[in-house]
């Protein structure tokens, strides 16, 4: 490769927003539902049927749009997108040409380089397709509507973002803003995110833009990475080669690590978009739009600077915590109830992260409640329990988010602070260890905690160390 | 006296009064229907058991004291693009042959709730799209005053039902006049409302921001009554209007004095049946003489109408008819090899040649490259034409002309020129583009026995307006007798 080439990226990004029911009609979202249960006239298009805006769907594209530095059009409007498909139960799908909802925003990314913007063109909402099940064995297709008509906003980029590092740096940020936001759960794998990356390459210093492809089938972040790096130097090869890059959509197989072309510019299909009529212009009042922007939460910029002033929490922790909105509200919930937020902070850091590692879980699945963490805080802190001990039931709390002070009474780890018992077993200690006893006599302070260390494993973890040292120091 | 010759609201007043039973009704009407239906094609289905059923539990009712609505009892038929639930629904087409909804449309539902018994569903132009009930699937409609002629459209089964005492009142749908001119061609009185005024779920949509059910019905007092009890704030229909003033019947009055009435010269010019115009001006007269005040004005943009009506029309419809695709419901072609020849196969199998033109038609103006030629365009025309309506109404109260340049021609004439057809709707097709509402009157007969009819149009929500002056009418015409 003799020359250098800038990688060109934007990307447009599917989010399923967390709304109960759909879109344009009053079924549910639940996932999991027996194919076709969730269905109505309006979501499985039968004739006559009309869809029916849901007010929570303008409310959280309106808030993601806030968050991002969008102008929100307080006048848009629904448009069709028609395209014949079995998914497709009205063979349209009601979306927002037009008149998108949000438009001209950016968000921040934390680059090698600094800080950098990346621009928003719009955010539109439209509703999801339904989903075909291909049965092999009886060679005909099986169509489920339980999807269709889930509220989806579409996030366009500007394509303002030159590489898979930035392209992840993007994604992040959006996920936590729409987390935060509680309008999605945001997770690629389960689809509720879904990114399509356009990119086009262009030799450096060039102020024009290449010919581009849009890629999909992306569901991780490690796939994005990958698919971007193998898009970047299959548009060099073709440029270096002297062959045009075709402007198409591809398709990105993970396994194969190779994206092939679904459809050609050529062979595009001519949406014809129009304006739906059975919807009125969504209407956005000022009032309205202020009780959206009044319902605004702590976004996480926010957060991490108060982490870092409020509790004093170090950058790299207060990053942690704030990284996902569910360990964000588990740590303020927590720190809230026991008031120990470093303690609080300790716990989930080390903890708390090392079980969400070893189980292969992502933040946003922590499931135990505040309230068992402060009380095991504060078992421990009280001395109630041993370190050891705590750890124990940390796991138990982590796992099935049990009441750590039953949990410790009915297992009987209680600390023993019961002294004549713990009288008898220090003797014991002090006569099996006479080594360590005349070491200490003679100065040796590291001696006592070994024969702590032992009578901790003579009481199965049991004792409390602070009485162990106190009471082994005047016996010796 | 013969039940069939009573208007509803007078079969109404007899079934409460115990002088007829809502079965005995019901029974005239299916007699009537196996004498006269073979011939005139009204109906695609007749509900006979379900509608004696229907009779008898709202007689039941009507005994009990739990129904006392002014319809109680009172046999209607449904244009067949409206859904009701257990009961075939077809639009006249072979696409929707056998489809069972499976919930009814909101105005049928509020019928319903008024105690009507619903006969049957009626013949149309397939998915409402023709001015002749011609381009049914099930055979054409023919005009009960003479059957050699077509009962225009698209709701002609309705009117020709409702004219043929096939039922004592019809549901009828009115995109571009199909409530109105069939009205007109068959002598019965016919309104499209305010768009918004009547809930449009559970209607097929032909052209979705034009479309309206309205009554179909034997005079001008049903028609209040009919309307009263189908408009109805629904929220599951986004266009429709919250109304406060309903109280249709209580604009029953005879009295037009100070009436403003404006009479558009557009709509007496050229291509007008001379005498149709004669009819129309001489029920303006009769208007004139009971104080309303007649002026002469130039409405313009007429001729754009219909240009912008079919673009518009047919752009709705080309999409509001791709869920009729094979997949999910109604017919579907055997032996295709792949989807896409399911598709077409289905879709050219389906769907009849007009329906077929204007599905082409609309997908053209709305593929790129020709939207803002054709659609934008169009739309633009539409805001147009509603500014010249304000312009009217800040100056006259209603509006009168024709709602048909001709009485109904004669069967197979209009299929063989669909240009000549079109323009037959000049003079219905703005009122759907303004979204106001429009009544037809019967107003005298030509030389061959066909029916005249007077159109009245008013300002949006002012339908009490029209049912005052299509009423004031209707007594002057009685009083003077007809001038046919």
């Amino acid at each position: 490769m003799s020359k250098d080439y800038e990688t060109v990226i934007g990307l447009e990004v599917h989010v399923e927003l967390a709304t109960k029911t759909k879109i344009f009609c009053g079924c549910s979202t639940a996932f999991g539902g027996a194919p076709n249960t969730h269905v109505c006239p309006v979501c499985s298009g039968m004739p006559g049927a009309l869809p029916v805006l849901n007010k929570k769907v303008v409310e959280y594209a309106a808030a993601v749009g806030l968050a991002t530095h969008c102008t929100i059009n307080q006048n848009c409007k629904f448009d069709r997108k028609n395209y014949f498909y079995p998914d497709n139960p009205q063979n349209y799908q009601i979306s927002q040409l037009y008149e998108p909802i949000c438009q001209n925003g950016y968000v921040e990314i934390e680059t090698e380089a600094g800080s950098k913007k990346v621009g928003i063109h719009e955010i539109h909402m439209e509703e999801d397709a339904g989903k075909l099940i291909h049965d092999d064995w009886q060679d005909c297709s099986y169509v489920d509507y339980n999807r269709s008509g889930v509220p989806l906003i579409e996030i366009v980029s500007e394509p303002d973002m030159r590489s898979a590092d930035e392209v992840i740096a993007y994604l992040d940020k959006l996920r936590l803003i729409i987390q935060y936001l509680g309008a999605s759960d945001c997770k690629l794998q389960e689809g509720s995110m879904r990114a399509d990356v356009n990119l086009s390459v262009r030799e450096a210093g060039s102020a024009k833009l290449g010919t581009r492809t849009e890629m999909k089938n992306l569901n991780s972040f490690k796939a994005i990475a990958r698919a971007i790096a193998n898009e970047r130097q299959r548009q060099i090869d073709l440029l270096e080669e002297g062959r045009p890059v075709v402007q198409e959509t591809r398709r990105w197989d993970d396994n194969q690590e190779y994206s092939y072309a679904m459809r050609s510019k050529e062979d595009a299909q001519d949406y014809r978009y129009f304006p739906e009529p059975d919807l009125v212009p969504v209407v956005i009042s000022d009032q309205w739009l202020q009780e959206i922007k009044s319902r605004q939460p702590e976004l996480r910029d926010e957060k991490l600077r108060r982490y870092k002033t409020e509790y004093q929490i170090p950058d790299y922790d207060a990053r942690i915590l704030t990284s996902s909105k569910k360990m964000a509200d588990l740590f303020e919930e927590t720190a809230a109830i026991c008031k120990k937020p470093k303690k609080v902070s300790n716990w989930l850091m080390v903890e708390a992260m090392r079980l969400l590692k070893e189980e292969n879980l992502e933040p946003e699945d922590l499931s135990f409640s505040p309230a068992h963490l402060a009380a095991l805080i504060n078992l421990t802190e009280e001395g109630a329990i041993s370190g050891t001990v705590a750890k124990e039931v940390f796991e138990a709390v982590f796992r099935e988010d049990v009441d750590p002070v039953s949990y410790v009474e009915e297992k009987g780890l209680k600390a023993d602070t019961d002294a004549d018992a713990l009288k008898k077993i220090l003797e014991q200690v002090i006569a099996d260890h006479p080594q360590s006893v005349t070491d200490y006599r003679n100065g040796k302070e590291k001696a006592l905690g070994f024969l702590v260390g032992q009578t901790m494993k003579a009481t199965r973890g049991k004792a409390n160390p602070a009485m162990i040292n106190q009471m082994l120091r005047e016996m010796l | 006296m013969d039940i069939l010759q009573d208007t509803a609201a007078a079969l109404g007043k007899r079934i409460k009064a115990g002088e007829v039973t809502a079965v005995e009704a019901c029974e005239a009407v299916l007699e009537r229907i196996r004498q006269r239906d073979q011939e005139l094609n009204c109906y695609i289905t007749v509900d006979e058991e379900g509608a004696l059923a229907r009779a008898e539990e709202v007689q039941r009712q009507l005994e009990a004291g739990r129904l006392t609505g002014p319809l109680a009892g009172v046999p209607v038929a449904i244009k067949d693009n409206m859904n009701t639930k257990g009961m075939e629904t077809t639009c006249a087409s072979r696409i929707l042959k056998g489809f069972v909804p499976s919930f009814t449309a909101e105005a049928v539902g509020n019928l319903e709730k008024a105690g009507a018994v619903i006969i049957g569903k009626t013949n149309m132009d397939e998915f409402a799209m023709g001015s002749t009930t011609e381009t049914s699937y099930f055979g054409p409609v023919k005009n009960p005053w003479n059957t050699a002629h077509v009962p225009g459209g698209s709701s002609g089964g309705s009117a020709a039902a409702v004219a043929a005492g096939e039922c004592f009142y019809a549901l009828g749908s009115d995109t571009g006049g199909s409530i109105r001119q069939p009205a007109s061609f068959c002598g019965v009185v016919g309104m499209k409302p305010t768009y918004g005024a009547v809930s449009r779920y559970g209607l097929i949509a032909y052209g979705s921001s034009l479309d309206q059910i309205g009554p179909l019905s034997k005079d001008v007092t049903d028609c209040a009554m009919i309307l009263e009890a189908i408009v109805s704030h629904d929220k599951k229909d986004s266009t429709s209007v919250a109304l406060t003033e309903t109280d249709y019947t209580s604009a029953l009055t005879d009295d037009v004095r100070g009436l403003r009435i404006g009479i558009p010269k557009d709509y007496f010019g050229e291509g007008l049946d001379p005498l149709v115009k004669a009819s129309v001006l001489q029920a303006v007269e009769l208007l004139a003489k009971r104080g309303a005040v007649v002026e002469e004005f130039e409405l313009s943009l007429v001729q754009y109408a219909i240009p912008a009506y079919y673009v518009i029309a047919c752009a709705e419809a080309s999409s509001n008819l791709e869920r009729f695709d094979g997949v999910k419901y109604g017919y579907r072609a055997k032996g295709a090899e792949d989807l896409h020849q399911m598709y077409k196969r289905t879709r050219s199998e389906g769907f009849g040649r007009e329906v077929r033109r204007r599905i082409m038609l609309g997908s053209f103006v709305l593929s790129s490259g020709y939207y803002d030629a054709y659609y934008l365009k169009a739309l633009r025309t539409k805001a147009l034409i509603r500014q010249a309506f304000d312009r009217a109404f800040a100056k006259y109260d209603v509006i009168i002309g024709p709602a048909a340049p001709t009485t109904a021609p004669k069967l197979g004439e209009s299929l063989e020129d669909p240009i000549q057809m079109y323009l037959g709707d000049i003079y219905t097709v703005s009122v759907n583009l303004a979204g106001l509402p429009g009544i037809c009157v019967p107003c005298g007969k030509d030389h061959r026995g066909l029916p005249i009819g007077m159109q009245i149009i008013g300002d949006c929500f002012e339908e009490k307006k029209l049912i005052r002056t299509a009423y004031t009418y209707e007594c002057a015409a009685k009083e003077g007798g007809s001038h046919e």
